[in-house]
């Protein structure tokens, strides 16, 4: 990879070559449940495998032993809501966003159990 | 002219009673009709809804209210959801969605009296740093309009450069404030994670997100700050803390305060950037203040480690699109499968979909320890270097952009080069610290940024460090040329 | 014997009590008109943020408590991903690698008197889903989100047993725990009690687990028991034929009494879970579970241990009167009256004549038709000789059906027990009269004619007399003179 000139040298890690495969590509657009065209897949698999070059920096980066981090908020713990209900009913305001709705219900195409 | 006039200015007037909300409403609103088109800054104009609040901030004053926001016109970026009004967040996913309820940063500023003219242009879903990925084209910058304004607040920053509204809001990923006000020439604001709240901000990545604000000066952005924090019971991550004064906090002296130069931000620094760095540093000391080398030897993980941890939440975040309660659907579904990959496909522009599939992938089986994992530890490795940096210093500084805006197009097909442009914003996100960035000078005549980082819960500190910049320097009442008038 | 062994663990699901959802402000009764209690939250609308109940976090630290589990000092919400119509989100707030009860246990007592104990590995707090509707639909499905977000306690078992009476018995002695503590209503056909079973064979001895099955949503205790029967012999079936099981959901369908695969499960899942950043960690200290202690009620098992020991009764007795909260207080009350040296009396009513007559009119022990009040009157009577066990029967159904006190049926009635020594020998005078056949051949050694003497007297006295009073006098006036 070229990296453009003004980026400080001190701050550009060693990227290692990865790649993803088409394959790969297609399962996590499936899990992800997004539709790719034909058109598009090789963009895509040639951007998601310069960025996992790119993020695989981490994987071999020595960060000893300190606990992962979920949260800037540390040490912050889960405040406690009273149960009270709140809200009131306004179903006809919320589903009027909605694409199709039937008798209060949301439709979709049938769900097989 | 009223829009140069910085927001303590024109609320003078507004408290004098020689300008009515209504006039300065309608003066912004024909300056939007002039330069927007040029600009494309904004999504949707709310003009009415802004006159009939300015009409409502006018009524507020005559009743003897005095409040410094009241009847002032600003522009919210398209992610703050709006009742009753279209929020987009600059995707076609959400073309059609109107808004049933306020966030509360919208709640709040107009609680205060702000008179909404529009909502601003954005990347799409805030993910982008030229504001280049957005449904509605790219904005434009008004210093130079074959160039980004930077994102993804691009639209937001714009409007407050181009004097189209007094202030506007913005959210910070990323760098998503500080960046473009760097690249337009503006005061940006992004705010300690928990400072301000983040209920009914459409999310990218929940444990960075943080909005803040565009303003014309550090004073300004003081008295914004003021209505935008405080503690929100409706979000758990919002932080249950006093806020303190912050018009006061500016006039506190800067002699004695210990500020740090980043190293890693300044090694192989592009020279004419180094040197508006400098000039800035030679000027704090000239005011008393005591500047030291500080190092951060975990930043160069930031970025990887961002672009885990944030595609990582936002492939989550962004599950609840799927054609069914809201947003886009794609035409004749032929089953539940086909209605979400089409209306997903169909619905979220190129760079949300790669993010949504990065953040998939490193959350996936076999991958997880490798990348996410290892990002949440790197996390606390950076963190725990600022920690370790403000035991020295009370803030740190140093660029907010490694160069000046950059061509439309230059870099959008290079995810990874676009990426390496948040270099410097990402460490603060990071580590959930607030930020500032101010105007300080210019490279190849486009707008440079000083940014400063200091600890949780800093910002009387950093704002008063800005502002006291800003009495010594002028940067920050540059105009672009064309909007003068 | 078989050379199979089964082995069960259960996913049990049960819908915490709270007036409103785990992470939002709506209501969650049952039964409202198709999503008018979800609101924003519920329905994962952009830029909306969970708030955590502190009822449902209450609740979960109580039955941590009633099992000696380990309530975790930190806790940590994920999110489970995984894309379906109910799931409003695209993701399930859940607790995955830190649930917040950790490691308890719990004893079964089976109706043979075999007593055991059940590991529970853990219970977490999650949201439910909301329900897929079909019906009136052409190829389409209506979604209401109504119970999106309720709050659940999932109780994973370990796979301690091995056989569906065992699975059916832990899974009622949950069922009783959870309403004792008053933190799920238990109705199961509103499933707000249901759960999943893990079933595997394994040839007896072995110690690895054979390939497990998951039979989701099973909502009765009887579907339980004929899903694992199923599935048991379906899986033996295939090793003895030399098959392999195949791990994977199945949904047990009670009209046809079997298991299927899931559809909607085919696919391999891979749930991504991660923390939810929009919830911090989960921080109970001991205060907080000293408080909660407090609040705990006795639990079955002390309230059983009580009842064998001060009562006498049988273990088995013991824990049936304990199966609700409601049935031991009636107990209790009934014996608060009758007195304790009656206590066994006392519980076979309860257990009797009181159990079915409830299962008869399907009612539950507070809607009862006679009160423990009421049952202890009888009771004092049937222990004062005014009447006999057998009248109280009747005695009972009057009041049953009728309503009314045993005192004033038994007035009205006139069935006050005869224990008049003149009038019931009078009621065997006539009675040996009118029978000198009889009299001849009892006499003559046909012993087993008393049973015959003893009925045309209670005849006679409409079943009034005093049974031991008539034996004695019965048996003297037989044997005697003419």
């Amino acid at each position: 990879m070229i990296w453009p000139y003004f980026v400080p040298q001190s701050l550009v890690l060693q990227v290692r070559v990865m790649s993803l495969t088409r394959q790969e590509v297609e399962k996590i657009a499936h899990l992800a449940r997004l539709s790719i065209t034909e058109q598009e897949m090789p963009v895509y698999v040639t951007s998601l495998s310069s960025i996992v070059a790119f993020v695989d920096e981490l994987s071999r980066a020595d960060v000893g032993a300190v606990a992962p981090m979920a949260h800037p908020l540390v040490g912050q713990s889960q405040r406690l809501r009273a149960d009270e209900v709140e809200d009131t009913d306004r179903h006809e305001k919320y589903q009027a966003n909605a694409p199709q709705v039937q008798s209060g219900l949301y439709v979709v195409p049938r769900v097989i159990e | 002219m009223l829009h140069n006039l910085f927001i303590g200015e024109q609320a003078d007037l507004l408290a004098r009673r020689q300008l009515s909300s209504v006039e300065l409403t309608q003066h912004y609103l024909d300056r939007i009709a002039r330069f927007n088109p040029q600009l494309n800054a904004l999504i949707t104009l709310t003009a009415q809804r802004a006159l009939g609040e300015a009409a409502a901030a006018d009524r507020r004053r005559s009743a003897g209210e005095n409040s410094p926001l009241l009847g002032i016109p600003l522009i919210h970026k398209d992610i703050f959801c709006t009742d009753g009004v279209r929020t987009s967040c600059g995707s076609r996913m959400l073309d059609n969605f109107v808004a049933p309820y306020n966030a509360t940063v919208v709640e709040r500023l107009q609680g205060a009296g702000g008179v909404t003219l529009a909502k601003a242009n954005m990347d799409e879903f805030a993910m982008g740093s030229s504001n280049e990925t957005s449904y509605y084209g790219p904005v434009r910058n008004p210093w130079d309009t074959t160039r980004v304004p930077g994102g993804s607040s691009g639209g937001s920053a714009v409007v407050t450069a181009a004097r189209l509204a007094a202030y506007a809001t913005g959210t910070d990923t990323g760098g998503s404030i500080r960046q473009p006000a760097a690249l337009t020439g503006v005061t940006g604001l992004k705010p300690t994670y928990g400072r301000v709240s983040r209920f009914g901000m459409i999310a990218f990545a929940s444990s960075l997100d943080q909005a803040g604000v565009f303003t014309r000066s550090a004073a300004d952005a003081a008295l914004v700050l003021q209505v935008m924090a405080g503690f929100d019971p409706k979000d758990s991550t919002s932080v249950d803390q006093p806020v303190p004064d912050y018009h006061a906090a500016l006039q506190m002296p800067v002699k004695g305060l210990k500020i740090g130069l980043l190293k890693e931000f300044f090694d192989g620094l592009e020279p004419k950037a180094a040197a508006l760095i400098q000039d800035a540093l030679a000027l704090y000391r000239k005011l008393g203040a005591e500047t030291v080398e500080v190092s951060l030897p975990s930043l160069p993980l930031s970025v990887p480690t961002y672009y885990v941890v944030a595609p990582a939440e936002c492939s989550s975040n962004l599950s609840r699109f799927d054609g069914v309660r809201f947003g886009y659907r794609c035409a004749a579904p032929k089953d539940l499968m086909d209605l979400y990959k089409r209306s997903r496909g169909e619905g979220f522009g190129a760079e949300v979909k790669r993010r949504i599939m990065t953040g998939t992938y490193v959350l996936s089986a076999g991958y997880f320890d490798a990348y996410y994992l290892k990002a949440q530890k790197a996390r606390q490795k950076i963190a725990d270097d600022f920690k370790a940096a403000f035991t020295q210093v009370d803030l740190v500084i140093g660029p907010t952009t490694p160069t000046p805006a950059f061509a439309i197009g230059a870099k959008i097909d290079d995810p990874v080069t676009m990426y390496l442009n948040d270099i410097y914003t990402i460490g603060a996100n990071l580590a959930g610290l607030p930020g500032i960035s101010v105007p300080c000078g210019y490279v190849d005549s486009l707008p440079m940024g000083l940014q400063l980082i200091g600890p949780h819960f800093s910002e009387g500190r950093l704002l008063n460090a800005a502002h006291h910049y800003q009495l010594q320097t002028d940067w920050h009442r540059h105009i672009p040329r064309g909007y003068e008038s | 014997m078989t050379h199979w062994e089964t082995v069960i663990g259960l996913e049990i699901h049960a819908q915490l009590a709270t007036r409103s959802k785990i992470f939002s402000g709506a209501a969650t009764a049952y039964g409202a008109p198709p999503n008018t209690q979800a609101n924003l939250v519920d329905l994962g609308y952009p830029g909306v943020l969970p708030v955590l109940n502190a009822e449902a976090v209450r609740m979960a630290v109580k039955f941590g408590l009633s099992i000696g589990a380990v309530v975790a000092p930190r806790s940590v919400f994920a999110r489970k991903n995984y894309f379906y119509p109910d799931l409003p989100k695209g993701y399930q707030i859940s607790q995955y690698e830190l649930p917040i009860v950790q490691r308890g246990s719990i004893g079964i007592l089976l109706e043979d008197g075999v007593a055991k104990t059940v590991g529970i590995t853990r219970a977490h707090l999650e949201e439910d889903a909301g329900k897929s509707l079909h019906e009136g639909l052409a190829n389409a499905s209506g979604i209401d989100l109504n119970r999106a977000g309720t709050p659940l306690l999932e109780i994973v078992s370990e796979p301690d047993m091995r056989s569906a009476k065992e699975a059916v018995a832990y899974m009622k002695k949950i069922h009783t725990l959870v309403r004792y503590l008053e933190i799920c209503d238990g109705n199961m056909q509103e499933g707000s009690f249901r759960c999943d079973a893990n079933v595997s064979v394994r040839v007896r001895g072995a110690e690895k687990l054979g390939t497990r099955a998951e039979i989701k949503n099973l909502n009765s205790f009887r579907f339980v028991e004929k899903a694992i029967h199923y599935e048991v012999a379906r899986q033996i079936d295939i090793l003895e034929s030399g098959g392999k099981v195949v791990q994977e959901t199945r949904l047990y369908d009670s009209d046809k009494n079997e298991t299927r695969p899931m559809r909607s499960k085919e696919e391999a899942n891979d749930y991504r879970y991660f923390p939810d950043p929009d919830l911090l960690p989960l921080d109970i200290g001991p205060a907080f579970i000293a408080e909660v202690r407090s609040t705990l009620p006795e639990l079955p098992d002390q309230k059983a241990a009580r009842f064998a020991q001060d009562f006498g009764l049988s273990a088995y007795d013991a824990g049936v009167l304990c199966a609700s909260r409601e049935l031991g207080a009636y107990f209790e009350a009934v014996v608060g009256r009758a007195g304790a040296a009656h206590a066994k009396l006392a519980a076979n009513w309860v257990m009797g004549e009181l159990s079915s007559a409830l299962n008869h009119d399907s009612l539950d022990i507070d809607r009862s038709k006679v009160s423990a009040q009421g049952l202890a009157g009888l009771l004092a009577r049937i222990i004062d000789n005014t009447i006999s066990g057998k009248i109280a029967k009747d005695v009972f159904e009057a009041m049953w059906s009728e309503g009314g006190e045993a005192d004033m049926i038994i007035t009205a009635k006139g069935l006050t027990q005869i224990t008049d020594a003149g009038a019931i020998e009078r009621a065997i005078d006539a009675v040996i009269a009118a029978n000198p056949k009889q009299l001849a051949d009892y006499r003559g050694g046909k012993d087993k004619l008393f049973g015959f003497f003893v009925g045309q007297v209670m005849k006679a006295t409409q079943g009034k007399a005093n049974p031991a009073q008539l034996n004695d006098l019965l048996k003297a006036r037989l044997s005697g003179g003419p």
